[in-house]
């Protein structure tokens, strides 16, 4: 039938894949997984293209019935997850038949589930992807997060998935916390008084309640930015510098109380000074916070950022040889 | 003990406006399925809903608190 019916949207649960790229320059950010591991992950458990759509659920999970045999696979942030009632592993791949219903209980840590099922979630490619960016509207299904008792599309079952195939507890992301993110530090640091950067560094920030796929706004210190003549074309706070393209995972501190993490759904450039940048491989790690966990920065060089890059790369191999067994 | 758990973190409200009245008082019987807070998180409030009828012994947060999830936010005392 190649149908999946959504029971319950959950919370807050979007299409996601790997992301949309190539628009960045025109104002569209990436969207994406926000914890690309996990995603990929899922995706190779039941047999998927790495960039296949999965579905990204946001605290509580969705609750999902299938309509024809399927194999599924649920990864991300800790929580149990049942089919009919009956527990079930995570991080494994299942195999799951019409009138199977897949559903969360309340997460133990963590912040997002993925659930990846063979066939992948087959909404309309927008721009390159299936990846939904919830505040314009495109991409995903409808442009929009899921609500309760609708039909999503799945591509069609095949792959060359084996039920039971599971992900060794050493290749799962942590999520304990505070959460330390990796940060370069830039590009507009230099507004920061010197006292100003190592209080960034050594504060745990707590995530508040405003923190979602478009930014984490985090409180738990402040900072001070340097005395200097307001700029023409730069705004008034002494936050504010001349334009400039904002780095996804970029971090700037409107008012210096408050600083946003910008992500996968964020504004694209802008008037604040970013002072510096979380690398990639660490919104993962970002991604799986809630609000309430700690988080701290600490500085790392661009080498640094791609050597972890690398072998996050590499760890995603591991876990292809070690489900391809 | 029973108790209505939230099932998200994010900043609790008794009252689904500021002007309103509180959702339910102490003391006061509720059904399976009804409204008795918001919890906002990610820009939208969410109500937080009885999974179960029973009267309310307590509440055990305060109006604005920010809580967790799994965190106690009522205390069910016989239905």
């Amino acid at each position: 039938m190649n149908e999946l019916l959504v029971r319950s949207g959950g919370l807050y649960t979007t299409v996601q894949d790997t992301g949309r790229f190539g628009y960045y320059h025109m104002g569209m950010p990436p969207s994406g997984a926000m914890d690309v591991y996990s995603a990929v992950v899922a995706n190779m458990l039941v047999g998927n293209p790495d960039d296949a759509g999965v579905l990204e659920g946001t605290y509580v999970g969705p609750r999902l019935e299938f309509t024809d045999d399927r194999m599924v696979a649920v990864t991300g942030a800790d929580v149990p997850v049942t089919v009919n009632g009956e527990s079930v592993e995570p991080w494994t791949a299942m195999r799951v038949g019409a009138g199977d219903v897949l559903e969360f209980a309340m997460i133990r840590s963590g912040c997002r589930v993925y659930v990846a099922v063979s066939g992948g979630i087959d909404v309309p490619v927008y721009l390159g992807s299936r990846s939904t960016y919830t505040l314009t509207g495109i991409g995903g299904h409808q442009g929009r997060k899921l609500v309760d008792d609708e039909t999503l599309p799945l591509g069609a079952a095949g792959g060359r998935a084996r039920g039971g195939a599971a992900v060794p507890e050493a290749l799962r992301p942590a999520l304990d916390v505070p959460a330390e993110l990796r940060t370069v530090v830039g590009l507009c640091s230099y507004r920061l008084t010197e006292g100003a950067l190592a209080s960034f560094l050594g504060t745990d920030w707590k995530v508040t309640k405003d923190a979602d796929r478009v930014g984490y706004r985090l409180r738990g210190g402040s900072l001070d930015f340097t005395e200097r003549e307001q700029p023409f074309g730069a705004g008034s706070d002494p936050a504010n510098v001349v334009d400039l393209g904002y780095p996804v995972g970029s971090i700037q501190v409107p008012g210096g109380d408050e600083p946003i993490v910008l992500l996968n759904d964020a504004v694209t450039g802008g008037g604040y000074a970013t002072i510096g940048t979380v690398i990639s491989v660490d919104r993962d790690r970002i991604a799986q916070t809630k609000t309430g966990d700690a988080v701290r920065f600490t500085s790392v060089d661009l080498d640094t950022a791609l050597a972890a890059r690398r072998d996050r790369r590499e760890r995603i191999e591991r876990v292809r040889r070690e489900i391809a067994r | 003990m029973a108790t209505i758990k939230a099932q998200m973190p994010g900043v609790f409200y008794r009252r689904p406006a500021p002007e309103k009245p509180v959702y339910v008082d102490d003391g006061e019987e509720i059904s399976a399925g009804q409204t008795i807070a918001l919890i906002e998180v990610m820009k939208t409030f969410n109500e937080l809903k009885a999974d179960a009828a029973g009267t309310v012994a307590e509440f055990l947060v305060a109006d604005g608190d920010e809580v967790d999830v799994g965190q106690d936010i009522v205390r069910l005392g016989e239905a």
